[in-house]
């Protein structure tokens, strides 16, 4: 008994110890493009995966032997960890149309992805297309390895029945400076129109600031990244502004610091959100939720600011190509179909989200007149800003809100200090070094 | 003393009859039932484990096939990097936190609960019922209802009225670890009221008979009968309890949006989750990991020697 004991335990150890040094089978990279099926995940957005599901279509009528297969990304807790653990497996498809630009330089370390500068006239296509804002695209080594596709500027949303409820202006209100909008947000509070004012999410993921500091820092800084020329530059008085403006909000209970399950801006448990067009839909009850009269307005700066004009947080997805895929020069040329003047006009019409195309107005402009709602997020498409394309992102964003967390939603620590201290960290990992040996 | 060659032929084949049998036993088609599982043991549990500590001790991050990086032994510095991060260190402090609420709440009301269910009282199949639904529902959309309970203007703080904490339980820092140890107790309560209620139907009715004749009290009867008769699945509970506590992270990462206010309700899980899957990091992941394994077995080991010395 004894000894079968020691050699099944023998067995398991040399089991445990096969493990190790265990890397990736070498396999051959693909010498050049070449043609023939190939498959693509898009989002599980239901108009997206309307677009896709007609693009592919469409393809595969003009192609026959270049078969393009669609399917909504899988479900997870997101989609960047669906797209890690498929890069890892070599799995993943050789397109997909839902990448977040702050998951790009972690995909590109894992040499997940491939750059498009390979495909001859990539780089003209993509500059033509998407105009100066591409540059904010390209990663530090001068190449796209991700397309620019589409954007959701995030403006403020508001319900307008409720602000009527609460007596402020539903045409014109007042949320032009910080100042006018915390009275605006103490009016509709105080008045029992509303719960909170604003909802936006206080989860600690690492994307949350997306949705509350990022977009007013934008406009508040005139467009500055979180992080630039590898520094950090938060830690100024734009950022200490936007935190002193958010931290008054959660502070007076104008803002709601609690989990909540579900939309508080559509359940009307908020009377604001900072959301971008996607929501549109949603809102107007086409998805199955409750609708909500909503109006839309500019982001507020300290000093006031009523233009579109004004930076935002662009929510962009992007769509690249993926180390896995074979046939790279249908992938290539599909990348092009679906990113073409039509495709992207499809786009608009079946989503509302906003091609990364310059001229979106003069271009499509039947569809903005057709749709005014519309026609103030085609402004703000041209002045977006987007996650700095750097070593560390996630690690860099969840640094940050964490900092963000302690001090400006919970309130148990100064929100300059926080900042300052964050800073600090986020220009180790900046410069390319980690916070892991 | 003749060279194995020179004894018998029998004596020969006895000795390898008898090497093998110590190595396959008696009826080596256990062996070959038992191998399925024990592959699947080796395959889902050795290997990961085996890459795991290997990981742990060098500088790793995830690629795809194919692609060729270094992976330089770093030896302890991944370990150093965890035991000096103030939210790892954080993350143990809440899981302890949450071990001596949960763990003494679940074995005593499991216990207590088992032997009133146990006992002929009306309607006790809708009572056991009442108690396995949480255990069997998904913890999602259990939170669901517990957020609407313990939310600033929720049923909890209405009954408590100016008693009901500011701020709230799952937003306080000193009640959100609490809370989750709560919830995560009344969740798996069915499942150990289960195992109680299993292990009382071996303590024999005469030892409650005898006690009854002696005067004893259903306090005395409990402690004198009950509990030392179910002292193996006490054990068992403690233990199980202990696992599930240091693996916590639906719970938190539900109940209290991640790490709750300032890291109070963050767990070693939700941080090996940030930094191995999200952050791309496996190395301080796996080394997180490993540490959490030898904490829980230090900690099993302490209570199985406390039980011991009771014993």
């Amino acid at each position: 008994m004894k000894l079968r004991t020691v050699v099944v335990a023998a067995l398991m150890l040399s089991m445990g110890l096969a493990a190790c040094g265990g890397g990736g089978t070498p396999s051959s990279k693909a010498k050049g493009p070449s043609y023939g099926p190939i498959s693509i995940w898009y989002s599980n957005n239901a108009q997206e995966i309307t677009w896709g599901e007609q693009e592919v279509a469409a393809w595969n009528r003009l192609h026959p032997t270049q078969k393009v297969t669609g399917q909504q990304i899988p479900a997870a807790q997101s989609s960047e960890e669906v797209i890690s653990a498929a890069i890892t497996a070599g799995s993943e498809p050789c397109l997909i149309y839902n990448t977040a630009p702050a998951a790009v330089p972690d995909f590109e370390q894992a040499g997940g992805l491939v750059p498009l500068n390979d495909f001859p006239g990539a780089v003209s296509y993509i500059q033509k297309r998407t105009g100066p804002i591409a540059s904010m695209y390209k990663s530090p080594d001068g190449k796209y390895y991700q397309m620019p596709w589409k954007s959701n500027p995030v403006v403020i949303f508001y319900n307008r029945t409720e602000f009527a409820k609460a007596g402020v202006s539903t045409t014109n209100p007042p949320l032009s400076t910080y100042s006018d909008f915390l009275a605006t947000a103490k009016k509709v509070v105080s008045s029992g129109a509303a719960k909170y004012a604003i909802f936006p999410s206080p989860s600690s993921e690492f994307y949350e600031s997306w949705y509350d500091f990022y977009p007013l820092y934008a406009a508040e800084s005139g467009g500055k990244l979180l992080v630039e020329n590898g520094k950090a530059t938060f830690d100024n008085p734009a950022g200490k502004a936007v935190a002193a403006f958010w931290a008054q909000l959660y502070a007076e209970k104008l803002a709601g610091n609690e989990t909540v399950t579900g939309d508080p801006f559509a359940s009307g448990t908020a009377a604001m959100a900072i959301v971008g067009p996607w929501a549109v839909a949603d809102y107007q009850g086409k998805e199955g939720s409750p609708a909500v009269n909503y109006g839309v307005a500019p982001l507020p700066t300290l000093k006031g600011n009523t233009s579109y004009t004004i930076p935002t947080f662009s929510d962009a997805k992007n769509v690249a190509m993926y180390a896995s895929c074979k046939n790279r020069g249908t992938a290539w040329d599909f990348l092009k179909f679906s990113t073409s003047v039509n495709a992207d006009g499809k786009l608009l019409t079946m989503t509302g989200q906003m091609p990364m195309r310059q001229g979106l107005q003069k271009l499509y402009a039947s569809y903005f007149t057709a749709n005014p709602d519309y026609k103030d997020f085609a402004v703000e498409a041209a002045h977006v800003i987007e996650c700095p394309n750097i070593p560390n992102s996630i690690e860099i964003w969840q640094d940050f809100r964490n900092a963000w967390s302690k001090s400006v939603i919970f309130g148990t620590s100064s929100p300059d200090a926080a900042l300052a201290s964050a800073a600090s960290e986020i220009n180790k990992l900046a410069s390319g070094s980690s916070s892991e040996p | 003393m003749k060279l194995e060659a020179e004894l018998p032929l029998s004596t020969r084949e006895s000795r390898v009859t008898r090497l093998a049998r110590a190595v396959l036993g008696r009826q080596p088609i256990g062996l070959a039932f038992g191998a399925p599982y024990a592959l699947f043991i080796a395959v889902l549990f050795a290997y990961p484990l085996g890459l795991a500590v290997w990981v742990s001790f060098h500088r790793y991050f995830f690629t795809a096939p194919g692609v060729s990086v270094a992976r330089p032994f770093v030896g302890l510095a991944n370990y150093k990097a965890v035991l000096s991060d103030p939210a790892v260190l954080r993350s143990f402090l809440n899981i302890l936190i949450f071990l001596v609420i949960n763990v003494p709440l679940t074995v005593g009301l499991s216990l207590l609960l088992a032997t009133a269910l146990n006992a002929a009282i009306p309607f006790r199949a809708f009572f056991r019922a009442c108690f396995y639904v949480p255990y069997v529902t998904a913890s999602v959309a259990m939170v669901a209802v517990w957020l609407f309970m313990f939310s600033s203007g929720g049923v909890v703080n209405s009954v408590l009225g100016p008693l009901a904490p500011v701020p709230s339980w799952l937003v306080n820092q000193n009640w959100a670890m609490p809370s989750i140890a709560i919830y995560v107790t009344w969740k798996q309560l069915g499942f150990f009221i289960l195992l109680y209620l299993a292990a009382l139907q071996n303590v024999p009715k005469e030892l409650y008979e005898a006690a009854s004749m002696d005067g004893a009290s259903w306090w005395h009867r409990l402690r004198s009968v009950t509990i030392p008769g179910v002292r193996t699945v006490t054990t068992l509970i403690t233990l199980l309890a202990i696992i599930v506590g240091a693996n916590l992270f639906t719970e938190p990462y539900l109940l209290t949006a991640g790490g709750g206010p300032n890291g109070k309700s963050a767990s070693p899980v939700l941080l090996m989750y940030q930094t191995g899957i999200e952050q791309n990091h496996p190395d301080f992941a796996s080394a997180l990991g490993i540490i959490l394994v030898i904490g829980v077995l230090l900690i099993v080991g302490v209570q199985r020697l406390l039980q011991r010395n009771q014993t």
